[in-house]
């Protein structure tokens, strides 16, 4: 008996350790199937912006820097919403948070590259005819001193807002399921507590609920970010796929992940050592991200969004 | 007794209330306009997918493999094959792992530091980008192999789907009440049965549920497919030596790199399934676990 | 007498969903008094209490009919300004509940929120307010740490300050000190004697030591009526119910 207890034991643990096989695993590939570009173009490779395959000449700054730029536009856009969306869910009666609850959870597994085709066909021209136009010329973004450094020389529909826009709404529901979790375990009291002071609700959410649950909402907003830094087909469709820095939010571009897989297939030497680069860049910025996310969560205790 | 002397703050100046009301109204305002936003955000998705994809959807189109631009009587069914076969087998290679790795983080690897280094590998690894884990099973089964294969693209669906499946079953493990634990090993039984033969049973619904959800969530995964399983017009003869035909790499082939209308109309086509396929999942899981409540 | 009754419910019922918690109770609360509320678990005394302040209205389902007169005027009426009734109407909860900031500000956020002071007026008041709540020398030194760091009994010393601080005219406390041990629940009777020289005290409480100790009035509470209310001496020496004479002789409850 206590024999098969043991050999129970070690298969599990043998299994166990096949996930703590497989992130080293995935660093050390990275690494060493990048490490020509490394040596060819050292640290500088990260801000060095050109990319031009004629001349073998390979610089990551294009790349990361679309990245960082679709990120933070859908930042900027879902973390506000999925804030006030959670919230929403959570003071809502019963026979309305279920159904809610429901569609966020739906919203959570549309797979990405439906969320990439929408986006090529109904938000890129809705963004070329409408969207893009207002914001430029009537509301005469465009001819103000940096308009033209905010929003880019032309617009076509595709470029960052787009991406940024699409990543938005992919992201919403992720971060806004978490954020739902840690509302819900603010003490009902300590609410009360606030309105029995004479608070409104918003006095009460921004003090109480959510100076409770901040490192909660941090964790579920690294979570988004996370997500929203290594996604590939949503954003690929909208963005344009030009290996540029970005230069304002109608300007064409690339991310990390978009370059990747729009390259990736036919490279060979030099090129295809410096997309690995581009992948070890994008893993250290996931999983720092990762790093920070469980640490927010771990401090308040609050589950993942994901598999639920 | 002291004096208590808390008084005058009858003269003290007020704050209006007028613009904190004001605030909670725009508060109020502000959370219906995001959950319009995004239950609207869904609606018109899938309203698209579905006035699109409804079009194009007949016999023919489920039962004809794809073929090459041009010719009559293209279809879906060799990707639909081909996604099914890769879900499934990456389904296969994936869950009896992670199951026993769940077993060991929730029923071994508690408090210890192995477990929970194993347990941030498994949070890390839920985080990683699928586009890297194509890269990562295009170097270990593509380059050595020599040849893209839809086993390859099964792996990478595998390797996405591993840690989400050991988190999901530590969670649910975890849950089992220590009383039910303690009075199977009262019995008698050794761990490995109290173990096997209660704590799953009891969590069984919850086990099942983390399973399709995990099936549900990679069925759609398209990059850590395009340096793996490609895209073929063939039925997929070949699982382990050829590029093997798949939904999500044949929607984003079909959409943004064909300027065919035709061929537009068919990754609608194929969208609409793979939305009705995850959305029967997704009742499905809703179903068992709306069982288990009762 | 009339003019001395700072709060009474007049036929007040209450309701959770179809199930009816209270019937018509009468009860009159006399100013700078303490009275309190006893009645076995679950017999409504709490719910009459988070009347006084329409704090039962956060949640759904649960209303309220009849009238609560506060210095005459009825609080469950139409055109009745929350914000203000809580500011005159304070309340204290079965568990400590100091907000998740320092124990400074914890006393400085009525103020603030209520008040246009300046930095000096509002250090004065949150520490005329600690005073008050008998915490000021064990926190004086610790005014900018976190008010979570406090031991239970002084958590709820520091929401009794957090309550009086933007001076209200009533007091309403909610078990107070049933999360609190033996001797911190002395220290806050003997600070609720103190504070009756400056507000009308309502306390439920599920102690009827407690409840003898401190209470002028007391009424009892059994299956959403009130049984019967009157001077504590009396209720505890003579009471003319035998419902309230069986429990308080511990028969039930």
């Amino acid at each position: 008996m206590q024999q098969q207890d043991r050999i129970f034991k070690w298969v599990c643990l043998g299994c166990a350790l096949l996930i703590g096989v497989l992130v080293p695993g995935i660093f050390l590939q990275l690494g060493l199937d990048s490490a020509e570009a490394w040596q060819k173009f050292g640290i500088g490779f990260l801000w060095s912006a050109e990319w031009d395959p004629a001349q073998e000449v390979y610089g990551a700054w294009a790349s990361v820097a679309g990245t960082l730029y679709t990120t933070a536009l859908a930042l900027l856009l879902a973390v506000p919403l999925s804030f006030v969306a959670a919230l929403f869910v959570v003071e809502s009666p019963g026979w309305l948070a279920r159904p809610l609850s429901y569609c966020v959870d739906l919203l959570a597994a549309i797979p990405s590259v439906i969320y990439g085709m929408w986006g090529l066909f109904v938000l890129v021209p809705l963004m070329q005819e409408y969207v893009q136009p207002f914001l430029g010329e009537t509301l005469g973004l465009m001819s103000l001193p940096g308009g033209e450094w905010l929003l880019g020389e032309h617009y076509n529909g595709f470029g960052f807002l787009t991406a940024g826009i699409i990543l938005a709404l992919m992201i919403l529901p992720y971060m806004s399921a978490i954020m739902r979790d840690v509302f819900r375990m603010t003490p009902p009291m300590l609410r009360e507590s606030a309105y029995g002071l004479g608070c409104t609700r918003w006095e009460t959410t921004r003090d109480v609920v959510l100076r409770y649950g901040i490192r909660g909402l941090l964790g579920g907003i690294f979570i988004g970010l996370g997500r929203a830094l290594g996604e590939t087909m949503a954003v690929l469709f909208v963005i344009g796929n030009l290996i540029e820095s970005p230069e304002g939010l109608f300007s064409g571009g690339t991310t990390i992940a978009a370059t990747l897989a729009c390259n990736f297939a036919e490279s060979d030497g030099l090129q295809r050592s410096s997309l690995f680069a581009l992948g070890l860049v994008l893993m250290l910025l996931c999983f720092g991200i990762q790093v920070a996310a469980q640490y927010y969560l771990h401090l308040t205790g609050a589950r993942r969004g994901e598999a639920r | 007794m002291k004096k208590i002397t808390l008084t005058g703050l009858e003269q003290a100046p007020r704050r209006s209330t007028v613009f904190r009301r004001l605030w909670d109204v725009l508060l109020s305002a502000f959370s219906v306009f995001a959950i319009v936003l995004s239950v609207g955000g869904m609606g018109w998705i899938l309203y698209t997918v579905l006035r699109h994809g409804a079009e194009s959807i007949n016999w023919e189109f489920l039962t004809s493999s794809s073929k090459p631009y041009g010719e009559p009587g293209a279809g879906i069914a060799n990707a639909l094959l081909g996604s099914l076969l890769m879900t499934l087998s990456a389904t296969l290679i994936a869950v009896p792992p992670a199951l026993a790795g769940g077993i060991y983080l929730a029923e071994f690897g508690r408090e210890n530091r192995l477990g929970n280094v194993l347990r941030f590998c498994a949070n890390v690894m839920m985080g990683v980008p699928s586009i890297i884990v194509g890269l990562f099973v295009y170097v270990l089964l593509v380059v050595t192999t020599g040849h893209f294969s839809g086993f390859a693209g099964a792996v990478a669906l595998a390797i996405i789907m591993f840690p989400v499946v050991m988190r999901t079953t530590e969670d649910v493990l975890t849950m089992v009440p220590v009383t039910l634990r303690e009075s199977a090993l009262a019995l008698g039984m050794t761990r490995t049965r109290t173990t096997l033969g209660i704590v799953f049973r009891a969590a069984r619904s919850g086990l099942v549920t983390g399973v399709l959800l995990a099936l549900a969530r990679v069925s759609g995964e398209t990059a850590p497919l395009l340096f793996t399983a490609m895209f073929a017009d063939t039925w997929p003869g070949g699982f382990f030596s050829r590029p093997t035909a798949n939904m999500p790499v044949l929607i984003s082939e079909y959409t943004m790199n064909s300027p065919f209308e035709s061929m537009h109309a068919m990754g609608w086509g194929a969208a609409l399934i793979i939305c009705l396929l995850i959305l029967f999942i997704n009742i499905i899981t809703r179903t068992i676990f709306h069982e288990k409540q009762h | 007498m009339k003019n001395n009754i700072k709060i009474s419910a007049r036929n007040l019922n209450f309701y959770y969903g179809e199930n009816q918690a209270l019937f018509d109770n009468n009860l009159d609360i006399p100013t700078n008094r303490i009275t309190a509320v006893i009645g076995p678990s679950g017999c409504g005394k709490s719910t009459h209490l988070r009347v006084y302040n329409r704090i039962f209205e956060l949640h759904r389902n649960q209303r309220a009919t009849g009238e609560v007169l506060l210095d005459g005027v009825n609080i469950l009426g139409p055109g009745v300004d929350l914000l203000d009734l809580r500011r005159r109407v304070g309340m204290i909860f079965q568990k400590p509940t100091p907000f998740p900031m320092s124990i400074f500000d914890n006393v400085a956020y009525p103020l603030r929120l209520h008040y246009k002071l300046n930095r000096s007026e509002i250090a004065d008041r949150v520490e005329q307010a600690l005073r008050g709540a008998c915490i000021w020398d064990e926190v004086k030194d610790k005014l900018r740490e976190s008010g979570l760091a406090l031991s239970g009994g002084q958590q709820q010393r520091l929401c009794i300050a957090r309550a009086i601080a933007a001076e209200p005219e009533v007091l309403l406390m909610d078990e107070p000190t049933s999360a609190i041990d033996p001797v911190a629940t002395l220290k806050i009777e003997e600070l609720v004697l103190e504070l009756k020289q400056r507000f009308t005290i309502v306390i439920v409480t599920h102690n009827m030591q407690q409840a003898s100790r401190i209470s002028d009035y007391t009424a009892f509470f059994y299956k959403g009526h009130i049984v019967e209310v009157g001077e504590t001496a009396r209720i505890f020496t003579a009471p003319s119910c035998k419902k309230t004479e069986e429990y308080i002789t511990g028969r039930f409850g």
